[in-house]
């Protein structure tokens, strides 16, 4: 049983109206009872090709096999009724209803005709929660349920429709550490039960972790299909970008300066009553690369929002080069030297529908080497525009072009060429790197290192610990609202963020308060 | 006078007014709610009263029966708003402009209509006969309760078909499949779409719903309110309806109390009116004043909550 395929693609082409192809000549092939990664970076394809899987999109060629039968899918409730369910990056969830109603939406179960018999909408969620040991409560809003639990309501959602195939899109991006663990454990729960899973990701660890077999697309290609036992990380990242990539980064040892970013006793209570921050101070000075890792939640989100004055504390201040900036607007922040790179890119960092050229310079629009007289001097922006383009390898047919056009990992970059060029004295960044290609990854690392050095401070949140431990020249753990450890030793390594992380380990108040240096 | 003011509202026959001058409002009040659930703003229930109020009463006039009249205003109501969900839906017009669009077209081709149907201008008071008006109804047992009973018995059918509807919209809403998807498509048409719920469909059906809701409002107006149609008749409600639908929180049970504020506070206008030495003009505006002095205490309230949760800026105003 192992090796009977559940699902073919067999030479799947997919070439959008605009003449750009996104598949050519994919071959791809699950067979039943395996978790099988689908990794690439940003822009190979693999979301196209489990899109034309799901029915969402028609390829221009190729067919598909289900157990041996050619199937065609014109929308996902086809794909859905032949036995293949999607959990999407983004949930597709309706916040404000019940679990159980999210459930059963669309296939609501009725009484006396009519109504929605809502015992039965909770019993047919209890039933599978409980066959599949899905902790969920079937009553609870879906507001107010943490991303863990939405996850697995989205899992229940396609077993409910009869999903035998389920497509995970990249599902530990939203997830801790512990919810990840526990993901993976239903995961494999399900594969005994033999349910096919196809799990697409970035993170090569996780896909050595899980996965029975992976394959690899590169440039819209399937670079091939290996038992996940016989491939290395190293070979993994080699195939999907086609060279090495230095997962281990250059850094001179920092020469930290005066303090730029100062945080003092800040804390916050969110909207729900919920203590969020509870009394943080710490420096960043220049020169410096301060981390902030812990599991998402624990204020980080919170952290950042202050410190870019989207929300303000309800005690504390934060100063930056001995400014307060309680009353500073966002404009004020970046004329006194701040950059920030938000974690979402689309709401925060860019404008879809406005070009990559006036995305790069909408921070600077104002000052006059950009106007001449009442209007705006083209060609000064396009001329800038397109150096920092080539600068940070945007990969575009022109300046032109509509950001939201771009992959994920080439908005970032837009994003970071706009941040990074304003000449900062402090940057905020906000997981830089969040479900973007290694190729992008690497650049924005290096450029990170590269800017501190030359004497910005800058503040690096990240959930990606490998991420914060590699770059990090001292690192701030936050747990429950507190920090609950400072290391500037580069004595670090994952076992002991873990413990600290996870709060199974705290320091001295003495300890902490080194992250002071005023 | 705040004393004068409280012995009017308290008086029987004003209360057994505040429903009858309500009934209209809540009709347009629930229209919006329920296209307001599906994420559509229905700006067009001024205009699409005033055309259903108009066709309801021809319709009553040409056959002699209120209830043909009544039936004909919800189908040219629920047509009204099925042409503004077709473009809004097919062609991807803007429902706001869709809706203005809708009301230029009361505003002027009624009066159009009127003339072409029927050589009259502007109005239809000559052609009413009492086989045209909508019969009250007195309420065995209801009717023989001390105040109460003056209060609540006596009324035009319709009004209480718009206070049944409260409970009935709501129980349409939250307790039937149809409900569920609206308030799916309306908050996450993505989720309602990725399980299979036609999204259009949908958003057809509650805009359908909406314009059948607002045809007897019109029907209302025109063949009991007003004694015939004319005009000026529809006056404003259909936008007090939308401030109603706002206030109320988007919900039945809320939008029917905005809408008896915004009653009340019609019915008060016209007892000022009758007191020597007061504008006319300037007592007309109460109505209109108190929906936007209503809207303010809304708003303001809401950006004080959310102030106090400490989100500022982000909008940049």
């Amino acid at each position: 049983m192992a090796d009977t395929p559940v699902v073919q693609m067999l030479g799947i082409s997919k070439i959008y109206p605009n003449g750009i192809p996104a598949n050519q000549d994919v071959n791809f092939s699950v067979n039943k009872g395996e978790i099988h990664a689908l990794v690439g970076e940003n822009g190979a394809g693999k979301s196209t090709l489990m899109k034309i899987l799901f029915g969402f999109e028609k390829p221009t060629s190729g067919i598909i096999l289900m157990d041996g039968e050619e199937v065609t899918f014109a929308s996902p409730m086809a794909a859905i009724a032949k036995g293949i369910g999607m959990v999407h990056q983004h949930f597709m969830l309706v916040p404000s209803l019940t679990v159980a109603e999210n459930v059963v939406l669309g296939m609501a179960p009725k009484k006396s005709g009519m109504f929605i018999d809502f015992k039965e909408a909770v019993r047919l969620t209890e039933e599978y929660a409980e066959r599949f040991h899905f902790d969920v409560e079937p009553n609870a809003r879906v507001a107010d349920i943490s991303v863990g639990m939405k996850q697995k309501v989205e899992i229940l959602k396609a077993l409910v429709r009869g999903a035998k195939v389920l497509i995970l899109d990249e599902p530990t991006a939203v997830l801790t550490t512990q919810e990840t663990e526990e993901l993976f454990r239903q995961l494999h729960e399900l594969k005994n039960q033999g349910f096919t899973i196809i799990f697409i990701s970035h993170k090569l660890n996780e896909i050595k972790e899980l996965t029975d077999r992976v394959t690899i697309m590169r440039r819209g290609k399937a670079a091939g299909t290996y038992d996940t036992d016989s491939i290395s990380e190293q070979e993994i990242s080699r195939l999907m970008v086609g060279r090495d990539v230095v997962l281990e980064l250059e850094k001179t040892p920092a020469e930290p300066g005066e303090v730029v970013l100062h945080v003092e006793n800040l804390q916050f209570v969110n909207e729900w009553n919920k203590r969020m921050l509870n009394g943080i101070s710490f420096d960043v000075r220049k020169g410096e690369i301060v981390g902030i890792a812990g599991v998402e939640g624990n204020g980080q989100r919170e952290l950042v929002d202050i410190l870019f004055g989207l929300i303000s504390p309800e005690e504390g201040s934060v100063h930056v080069n001995g400014v307060n900036i309680s009353d500073k607007s966002q404009r004020d922040l970046r004329n006194m030297g701040v950059s920030y790179v938000p974690e979402d890119r689309m709401t925060f960092g860019i404008a879809g529908t406005a070009s990559i050229n006036e995305n790069i310079v909408s921070d600077r629009i104002a000052s006059p080497a950009f106007n001449k007289g009442p209007l705006l001097n083209m060609k000064a922006i396009r001329e800038t525009s397109q150096h920092l383009i080539e600068d940070y390898a945007v990969l575009c047919k022109s300046g032109r072009q509509h950001v939201n056009m771009l992959s994920g990992g080439n908005i970032q970059k837009v994003v970071v060429a706009r941040e990074f060029s304003a000449d900062p004295l402090l940057i905020i960044a906000d997981q830089p790197t969040r479900g973007i290609d290694v190729g992008a990854t690497e650049l924005i690392r290096n450029k990170l290192v590269d800017l501190s050095r030359e004497g910005a401070a800058v503040l690096l949140v990240s959930a990606d610990l490998n991420e914060v431990m590699e770059l990090s020249d001292s690192l701030i753990v936050l747990y429950g609202g507190n920090i609950v450890g400072y290391f500037d030793d580069g004595q670090w390594d994952d076992v002991m963020m873990g413990e600290y992380m996870l709060g199974l380990k705290k320091q001295s108040d003495e300890e902490v308060k080194r992250a002071c240096h005023a | 006078m705040l004393k004068q003011l409280a012995e009017w509202v308290f008086q029987i026959d004003f209360l057994f007014v505040i429903l009858r001058i309500t009934a209209p409002i809540l009709f347009a009040a629930l229209a919006a709610v329920v296209a307001e659930k599906a994420a559509m703003t229905n700006i067009g229930l001024e205009g699409t009263m005033m055309l259903s109020a108009l066709f309801g009463f021809l319709i009553a006039y040409w056959t002699q029966s209120w209830f043909l009249g009544v039936i004909g205003a919800v189908l040219v109501g629920t047509l009204l708003a099925l042409m503004m969900g077709f473009f809004y839906l097919e062609f991807k017009t803007d429902i706001i402009l869709t809706g203005i669009a809708v009301n230029m077209l009361g505003e002027g081709g009624a009066i159009f209509l009127l003339f072409m149907f029927t050589g009259l201008r502007g109005n239809t008071a000559i052609l009413v006969t009492p086989n045209i008006l909508i019969p009250t109804i007195n309420i065995p047992l209801i009717k023989d309760i001390p105040f109460l009973g003056k209060i609540l018995s006596g009324h035009c059918i319709l009004t209480y078909v718009a206070f049944l509807l409260v409970w009935l919209i709501w129980l349409l809403l939250y307790r039937t499949p149809l409900g569920l998807n609206i308030r799916a498509v309306g908050e996450t048409p993505q989720a309602a779409s990725s399980v299979g719920v036609s999204v259009k469909r949908i958003k057809y059906i509650a805009i359908a719903m909406s314009g059948a809701l607002a045809g007897l409002g019109g029907a209302f107006m025109s063949m009991y309110y007003s004694q015939g149609w004319n005009q000026g008749m529809v006056a404003g409600r259909g936008f007090i309806a939308l401030a109603a639908q706002a206030m109320g929180r988007g919900e039945p049970v809320g939008a029917m109390l905005t809408s008896l504020l915004f009653g009340t506070a019609h019915g008060l206008s016209s007892k000022v009116a009758g007191l020597p030495n007061v504008s006319s003009f300037l007592v007309s505006m109460i109505p209109y004043a108190v929906t936007i002095l209503g809207l303010f205490i809304y708003a303001w309230n809401r950006t004080r909550k959310l102030k106090k949760r400490g989100i500022r800026r982000l909008t940049g105003i």
